[in-house]
């Protein structure tokens, strides 16, 4: 080995503390890179395996009843590849030791060796035999929250008789990777079930034999799916066709590309923050070791060492610092990764997981952190390249102090010695304490993005379930029914109070923007289902005109007054203009709201109602789902309760434990900072600091004048960090709306509170682990040294 | 071989002014000098009369601001940086007052960096042994005496085997028999090695081990002398 390698291992090796410091920042920054790029990897390619082999169709439409026949015309249909007619249809399950109403969602069943779209993955079992019409297959998720297991049996409200199926097979489908039950806006897996029956059976139940009522399409490779939608609307509009649509539309596909999306927004945003925080610690370590070592520097290029190979000798070293930080950032995040990745799955529906670490997503993480390192240490490394010999021989200028500010406004008298050496100290390089200050902020900031989400989810259910939907439960109809059956619901025992509604399926259209969706008509006198303005306060709907949810509102950039298009999808599927009388404030959701007479003129029906919104007395509740479920028309029913706990699993489980890696790493920034803006100051002043104690200061008051600035440091950082904590807070909420829901910007006192007392608790470990090197300063070392 | 070809370095009409801004400081106006090989030359005189700044010039640390510059015959004076690096890689050896080692490197070390990149250089461990440190090879500078620190810099120097040995006062922060210790060993290198020495010092009583003695006032050689008999190291006292 060479001797310039020696003493870089040797420096390498005594600083190790700040090597280490600095590696875990970057470290922080490669694995939360690696750690969401590679399960976004996975579950895309995941999730492309699964729509690929289980043959997910491009396109969706649902309609009343069309003739098996007319299969063939839609075959016709330029660019239609392969098609597969479904019969679906809803009905009440009850299941032994449940006693609360579940939702089926009945779908023909594939049939064994058929190549079918949508086709099912089979996790146990086996599919439907064609001949036997009492066998079910139905989704894991809902086998798994009743522990069904293979030949256990349910009962089903099938088109108003009830009848008992025997479980042969628990399967998956691509279709419902995101399980929602329709008017719900979270998956319940003990409420909502999705079974697989035999057509022939199914088809007889519902007055379907020879014909059906849904279908799905596989396009031919390139073909534009707006084209085919539109041909297809036309043909089934005789057949009552509820309007097609394109995957891009389909929900469970659409709430996993946002998840998708949300998850590839966190894998840039955080990254690019912690390596410019390691940025900027490299930049201030480096420029304090060329600045102790520049005669040394200028030693070695006395003796005829190129400039450049001096250069590469400090590179090297900012190259072992990174080494160390990729290194650990590499393994963690592959850790985390795989772990993360299964926290998705088990949220996700997928049958499988293909884990992927795509070797570019290594190579980028190696190349960003040392493009990083290279911009941090850049300026030092030039200065060692600029570094003329002659000039640096003789011993570094004094420095120059002045009186600073506040002393010289005649407040000296108030300070001690050792007080205006710590301030003069700090205003002779402003800069570098305002990047030391700046860097302490971020770390700051950094911690109270990781805690505005509790908040948020909090604040969300308290508007979305407290002050809007504050019904207990809703009840829907299988189809739109007469205003009598609203009366049925209210005479129940134990029913406070109940409130229509009605919801119709449409697609809005404003300019070339368009979104599917569901206008909910409610009455003028809603007292349990309200809709806020922007102040949350109630907002009447209106008599003419459409309410929509301000996120619908900026996803069409439509605002009051403007005039958009309503094509219904259902019935006559009438479509006209209305103009958006108002916003509504929803966090959770995208509907449009309408009030109820207005709807049903609009509809051209006659006071149908899809469903109530009830107040009950909650002691009633079992006696109330009994009758529920004796009721053929009930389709199904959501509690509040029920929507509450699950809104807090799906968040929780996903951005809560996002939420901790991101706290933890932002403790690592923080101490990083703190420890290493100590350090340096302590290897700047450590001269110093011995001459005083020759002269006879005692250990303590030496501590003060190196801690107090450090603590002067971290008092002026948490206000600046609680400035560009908002700003960052702002920043990533903004990247992290979804359909699903939008999360408020909201910072609250606590989260201050929690930042400030992360960074005052990484200062003070920091000044404890300088503290205790300032108790072993070596007088003699010190001196005999020459700076 | 010629006169022309004995000749070290030739300097003429050298000149060093330091722009301050405001102040324009000479350190050094019209210095004719020529330096011969294997000679031993020490420069006399008062603080900041110039000596650091011609060594500096002479060893391709710095430029001058007027005249020209000879190494054996080839003129320096415009040479680029890269061409004064490797004039200092391969030809000169320096030695500072405050001896200016690598504290993280040992003794061994000190002296490698520079044999590692020099063309036929001597082992570390024979030049340590000419200073007569060979017992500490394996000592970071820390664990050295100033005058020891002093003989691991005077190796560092000589290791490369330089045509010309450059000292700025390399006995100024040494007591004198410390002091007397290491112009011993610069005197053997001049002596064996035949390397032609320059030495600065503040110390007049060191004049006498000199084969030539120059005085610079104001910038300026205000004489030139060539004691009669020359002393050895051994026997200077002060
Ligand atoms: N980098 C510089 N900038 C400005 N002036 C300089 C610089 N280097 C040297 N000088 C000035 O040039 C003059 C000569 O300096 P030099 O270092 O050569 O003196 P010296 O003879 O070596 O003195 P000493 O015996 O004190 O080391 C002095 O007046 C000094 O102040
Ligand atoms: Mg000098």
């Amino acid at each position: 080995m060479r001797a310039l390698d020696y003493k870089r291992w040797r420096d390498f090796w005594k600083m190790r503390g700040q090597v280490l410091a600095i590696g875990l920042v970057i470290a922080s920054g490669v694995a939360i890179y690696v750690m969401s790029l590679s399960t976004l990897d996975s579950l895309t390619l995941t999730r492309q395996t699964y729509y690929r082999n289980y043959r997910f169709a491009d396109i969706f439409i649902s309609l009343k009843r069309a003739p098996a026949s007319f299969k063939v015309r839609l075959l016709a249909i330029d660019g239609v590849e392969r098609l597969r007619t479904r019969v679906v249809a809803v009905a009440n399950l009850t299941v032994a030791n449940f006693n609360e109403p579940i939702s089926g969602h009945l779908i023909s069943c594939p049939m064994p060796g058929e190549f079918s779209l949508n086709s099912l993955y089979l996790r146990q079992g086996r599919l439907v035999d064609p001949g036997c019409n009492d066998e079910v297959v139905v989704c894991e998720t809902f086998a798994k929250a009743h522990s069904f297991n293979l030949g256990d049996s349910l009962a089903a409200t099938i088109n108003g008789r009830r009848k008992t199926l025997r479980i042969v097979g628990v399967a998956l489908s691509p279709e419902f990777v995101y399980q929602l039950q329709p008017g719900s806006l979270f998956p319940d897996f003990k409420r909502y079930g999705i079974l697989w029956m035999g057509r022939k059976a199914l088809a007889n139940a519902y007055d379907m034999d020879g014909a059906f009522n849904d279908l799905l399409i596989k396009l031919a490779k390139g073909t534009r799916p707006e084209a085919v939608i539109e041909r297809l609307d036309r043909l089934l509009e005789p057949y009552g066709g509820l309007g097609a649509y394109a995957r891009t539309e389909q929900i469970s596909h659409r709430f996993l590309s946002e998840e998708f999306r949300q998850l590839e927004q966190m894998a840039t945003i955080y990254p690019t923050i912690f390596l410019a925080v390691a940025a900027f610690l490299l930049q201030v370590v480096i420029s304090r070791l060329i600045t102790t070592e520049r005669e040394q520097i200028a030693i070695l290029k006395a003796f005829g060492y190129y400039d450049r190979a001096i250069a590469l000798h400090y590179f090297k070293l900012v190259l072992m610092i990174v080494s160390v930080g990729v290194g650990i950032g590499l393994i963690a995040g592959l850790w985390l990764g795989r772990n993360l990745s299964e926290i998705y799955m088990d949220y996700y529906r997928f049958p499988f997981l293909l884990y992927t670490l795509h070797p570019r997503i290594v190579l980028f993480a190696v190349g960003v952190s040392l493009a990083a390192a290279g911009l941090g240490t850049s300026g030092a490394l030039r200065r060692v390249v600029k570094l003329a010999p002659a000039v640096a021989m003789r011993p570094e200028p004094p420095a120059t102090y002045r009186p600073s500010w506040p002393e010289r406004l005649g407040l000296k008298a108030f300070f001690s010695q050792p007080t205006r050496m710590i301030i003069r100290h700090l205003g002779r390089r402003p800069f570098k304490a305002l990047l030391s200050v700046t860097g302490i902020a971020l770390a700051c900031a950094i911690l109270m993005v990781g805690s505005i989400f509790q908040d948020a989810i909090d604040y969300i259910v308290e508007v979305q379930f407290g002050l809007a939907q504050r019904e207990d439960l809703t009840v829907t109809l299988v189809e739109p029914s007469a205003y009598r059956a609203l009366l049925s619901l209210q005479r129940l025992p134990g029913v406070d109070y109940g409130e229509p509604f009605r919801s119709v399926p449409v697609r809005l259209r404003f300019r070339h923007r368009h979104y599917r969706t569901a206008v909910v008509g409610m009455p003028k006198d809603n007292v349990l289902h309200r809709l806020l303005d922007e102040n949350l306060k109630p907002l009447k709907p209106p008599e003419a005109g459409i309410v929509l949810t301000d996120q619908l509102g900026s996803i069409l950039k439509v605002k009051p007054g403007d005039r958009l298009m309503l094509e219904v999808l259902e019935g006559k599927r009438p479509q006209l203009e209305v103009t958006v009388a108002a916003l509504s404030k929803e966090f959770i959701g995208v509907s449009a709201y309408m009030e109820l007479a207005s709807l049903n003129r609009l509809m051209g029906e006659d006071n149908l109602i899809s469903g109530a919104y009830l107040a009950l007395d909650e002691s009633h509740l079992a006696g109330i789902y009994l009758s529920l479920n004796e009721m053929p028309r009930v389709a199904g029913t959501v509690a509040r309760r029920h929507a509450v706990t699950s809104f807090y699993e799906t968040m929780a489980d996903q951005m809560l434990v996002f939420t901790f890696f991101i706290i933890f790493f932002a403790g690592i920034i923080a101490f990083g900072v703190v420890y290493n803006s100590a350090r340096i100051t302590l290897s700047e002043r450590a001269r110093e600091l011995a001459s005083l104690r020759i002269l006879g200061f005692r250990r303590l008051e030496i501590a003060y004048i190196l801690l107090g600035e450090l603590a002067i440091l971290t008092l002026v950082a948490i206000p600046l960090g609680f400035l560009l904590g908002y700003g960052l807070c702002a920043y990533i909420i903004y990247y992290l709306q979804t359909d699903l829901y939008r999360i408020p910007l909201l910072v609250e006192p606590g989260t201050y509170a929690f930042a400030a007392t992360v960074i005052i608790t990484a200062a003070v470990l920091s000044a404890g682990l300088v503290g205790w090197r300032i108790h072993r300063l070596d007088l003699i070392a010190v001196l005999k040294t020459r700076e | 071989m010629t006169e022309a070809a004995k000749e070290v370095f030739a300097v003429t009409g050298l000149s060093k002014v330091y722009d301050m801004g405001e102040v324009q400081v000479t350190a050094l106006s019209g210095v004719d000098l020529t330096l011969r090989a294997g000679e031993l030359v020490v420069l006399l005189g008062p603080s900041g009369s110039g000596k650091s700044t011609l060594l500096n010039i002479l060893g391709g640390l710095d430029h001058p601001s007027a005249g020209r510059f000879f190494y054996q015959g080839r003129d320096l004076t415009s040479a680029t940086d890269r061409e004064l690096t490797d004039f200092r890689r391969y030809h000169v050896g320096f030695v500072f007052q405050f001896y200016n080692l690598i504290p993280s490197l040992t003794a061994r070390e000190n002296v490698a960096a520079v044999t590692e990149i020099a063309k036929q250089p001597m082992t570390p461990e024979a030049a340590l042994a000419l200073v007569g440190l060979e017992e500490r090879l394996d000592h970071f500078p820390a664990q050295l005496s100033g005058g020891e620190q002093q003989r691991v810099a005077i190796a560092r120097a000589i290791a490369k085997n330089p045509a010309v040995l450059l000292c700025d006062e390399p006995t100024g922060s040494l007591d004198s028999k410390t002091g007397i210790v290491v112009l011993e060993v610069l005197e053997r290198i001049n002596q064996e090695l035949g390397t032609t020495t320059i030495l600065i010092t503040h110390n007049i009583v060191i004049a006498a081990m000199a084969d030539r003695v120059i005085k610079l006032a104001d910038g300026r050689i205000a004489g030139i002398e060539s004691p009669t008999e020359r002393l050895a190291a051994r026997d200077l006292i002060w």
